[in-house]
């Protein structure tokens, strides 16, 4: 039951994008259609899970204040492994999210977690909050993916739902991201105060 | 010629924060004084442009000719990090009065995206050095630009009544969308 809570508290009370508001770049970024919010938040979690485990299980081998920047080395080198990954298996999806790959690195859930949790916890449990994190990162890219793709293109994960002329491209180019966040934050906000 | 349609471009049509998405967490963080906005730019500004000067020439002359641009995104997080606290250490050193205005936000840089972002787009639009710098810097203008308006419109927000659910954060990424939005305006002017 305790396992399970882990994983329910990355989903979500304490879920990364609509609670703790952190990694907003590739949230906002790669969530032109659902396809790609799903890349990414698949993405991001692979490196979280894989982070979370070597972290812990480094965790009374790393001196305290050479931490941060071991860290570092241990996210940026799982991070060039999907790179590798997905430039072989998926160029498709490697080449739409371009930039944002690397940019994990950079993404402060995955440092934020190795910190929080992966330094305090066994290997099993981090894995297990690597996963509910990522779980709650990908359902949240996914929403704002489906949300701004229905929207602005007319479709529903490449399926058309209405034809492209009745949809408002606004919502797939910048200032939509924005919007469309700020609207599902405030609907979020409402429903976590009713439950 | 070539280098003020650079920055033009960096700074208006493609800024970093409203269209690319890059920086945005200090970009929502430390915007709600007009001050800090302008503490923020100054620091995002220096380390920028160090940074991407020494990331350039790192991959240049390191990792290239030994073919291990594998490598990139290890090494260059790792210089990224040391520069920032090398700037940390000799700033305060050699001009305290600078350290006492920019210090509290260089901790908050070496995980700042649009570090690592530029110093990679800059690698994979094939800039040679000068070109980077340019290129660096007036990203770093377009940062400060978007940061500082965006502080100033977020200091008139909190004397406005908000409906209680938009309070906060949906407000300002709502009012952030519509800087975007403006920003758009700009789109065409130069053409690369």
């Amino acid at each position: 039951m305790k396992k399970l809570g882990i994983i329910l508290n990355g989903l979500v009370n304490e879920n990364p994008t609509f609670v703790l508001m952190l990694g907003m770049c590739p949230t906002l970024a790669t969530t032109t259609s659902a396809i790609n919010g799903l890349g990414m938040g698949a993405a991001t979690m692979f490196v979280l899970i894989c982070s979370n485990l070597v972290i812990s299980l480094l965790k009374n081998l790393i001196p305290d204040n050479v931490r941060i920047p071991s860290f570092i080395v241990v996210i940026a080198t799982f991070v060039t492994l999907l790179e590798m990954i997905m430039k072989a298996y998926v160029p498709a999806l490697y080449e739409s999210l371009g930039l944002f790959i690397p940019l994990i690195v950079v993404n402060c859930i995955v440092l934020g977690r190795a910190e929080s949790f992966a330094s305090k916890n066994g290997p099993f449990d981090s894995m297990l909050d690597g996963l509910g994190i990522g779980l709650g990162f990908t359902f949240a890219l996914t929403l704002l993916g489906m949300v701004r793709e229905l929207l602005g293109a007319g479709t529903f994960f490449g399926m058309t739902v209405f034809p492209d002329r009745y949809g408002a491209l606004i919502f797939v180019l910048a200032p939509g991201a924005f919007i469309t966040l700020a609207y599902l934050l405030a609907i979020i906000n409402k429903i976590r105060k009713v439950s | 010629m070539i280098y003020i349609f650079m920055f033009i471009a960096a700074v208006f049509v493609n800024n970093i924060v409203l269209s690319q998405f890059l920086g945005i967490c200090p970009f929502l963080g430390v915007s709600k004084k007009i001050n800090t906005a302008t503490g923020m730019s100054g620091a995002v500004a220096f380390v920028l442009t160090l940074a991407t000067i020494i990331t350039w020439i790192v991959y240049t002359y390191l990792l290239q000719p030994y073919h291990l641009e594998y490598l990139q995104t290890v090494s260059f997080i790792l210089v990224i990090a040391s520069l920032v606290q090398l700037v940390e250490i000799v700033l305060k050193k050699i001009s305290p009065a600078l350290y006492q205005s920019l210090g509290v936000f260089l901790p908050l840089i070496s995980t700042n995206c649009c570090i690592l972002g530029v110093a990679i787009l800059v690698i994979q639009k094939h800039y040679n050095l000068l070109e980077s710098v340019v290129f660096a810097f007036s990203t770093a203008i377009g940062f400060g630009l978007a940061l500082i308006l965006f502080a100033g419109i977020r200091e008139q927000l909190s004397l406005l009544k908000v409906p209680k659910g938009m309070q906060g954060m949906p407000v300002a990424l709502l009012s952030a969308g519509l800087l975007a939005l403006a920003f758009m305006g700009f789109s065409g002017i130069v053409k690369l």
